[in-house]
């Protein structure tokens, strides 16, 4: 063997091995913000909210009815609700595609959405 | 002369296909779809070094009809095609730069089969997401490669000594 194939081995190896490094973080860093949380009022679309990037919003309805969702560590819950009933506001954090969060008074519903359906799984035969 | 370079490449190619069917027989189970030793690669690298590169890519492309045509499938066959063809062009380039051993050809030829394949299934299956697996192949063309590499080197020593078909 020559000087040569031992630096061959040895880039290819290395090579690789960062490639696959920056591909896991790239992934990782993307796992979250394909799902976003889709606010809706009265069957009317308020907002989307990336669950990647951390944001409390303060939803500000007629009347002083008011609810108040929180984003943070790819989850999202209702903080604070201006009902009665406070079911929102006890309902468990969200954060997979499908999972609701509905405050009835205020017909507010909140849907976690992943846009991104051709991860591996669904592109695999 | 040229009888003796006939029967040779006729000896090399049967060898070839036994290995293949050796490969066959003992399969590299380890999840991944696509990785194998190449041990027929031992042949067309001692194939290579010692008949020449016409010889070489003469042997390459009829093991890889006989083996389909036996063992595998049609589709089975076009990636093992594509990826005899790609390692051995980057096989000969390698050699003709001549930077490497026998051993480094080899490597670069284990991890271009490997990368010829993903491409063509990659085109066949419609999908980007086989990529995933090319880092693993690409490791495994390696250490199979170096493999490889070292044994045809001492292959290539006493098969060029006893036949002398340069």
């Amino acid at each position: 063997m020559k000087k040569n194939d031992y630096y061959l081995i040895i880039g290819i190896l290395l090579l690789t091995g960062i490639v696959v490094l920056a591909s896991n973080l790239i992934l990782r860093n993307n796992s979250g913000s394909a799902a976003v949380a889709v606010v809706t009022i009265d069957g009317k679309e308020y907002g989307r909210f990336p669950l990647d990037k951390d944001v409390t919003e303060r939803i500000e309805l007629s009347d002083g009815v008011y609810n108040v969702i929180s984003i943070h560590d790819g989850i999202c819950e209702i903080k604070e609700a201006s009902c009665r009933d406070q079911i929102c506001v006890h309902h468990m954090n969200v954060q997979y595609d499908g999972q609701t969060i509905v405050c009835l008074p205020n017909k507010l519903v909140v849907t976690i959405v992943n846009s991104d359906e051709d991860d591996i799984d669904g592109a695999t035969h | 002369m040229k009888t003796k370079r006939i029967a040779c490449l006729g000896l090399f190619i049967a060898l070839a296909f036994v290995l293949s069917y050796v490969e066959y027989l003992l399969p590299l189970n380890i999840g991944i779809p696509g990785a194998k030793v190449g041990l027929a690669n031992l042949v067309v690298m001692v194939a290579l070094y010692t008949l020449g590169k016409k010889d070489a890519a003469l042997l390459s492309v009829v093991r890889v009809v006989l083996v389909g045509f036996t063992f595998g499938n049609l589709a089975m066959m076009l990636y093992s095609m594509a990826g005899a063809l790609l390692s051995f062009v980057v096989m000969l380039i390698a050699k003709r730069t001549k930077l490497f051993s026998i051993t480094g050809v080899s490597v670069l030829g284990g991890v271009f089969h490997n990368v010829g394949q993903i491409i063509v299934a990659m085109f066949v299956l419609e999908t980007a997401s086989l990529l995933y697996y090319l880092p693993f192949l690409i490791v495994i063309g390696t250490i199979s490669g170096i493999v490889i590499g070292v044994i045809s080197g001492l292959i290539t020593v006493r098969v060029d000594r006893l036949f002398d078909i340069k």
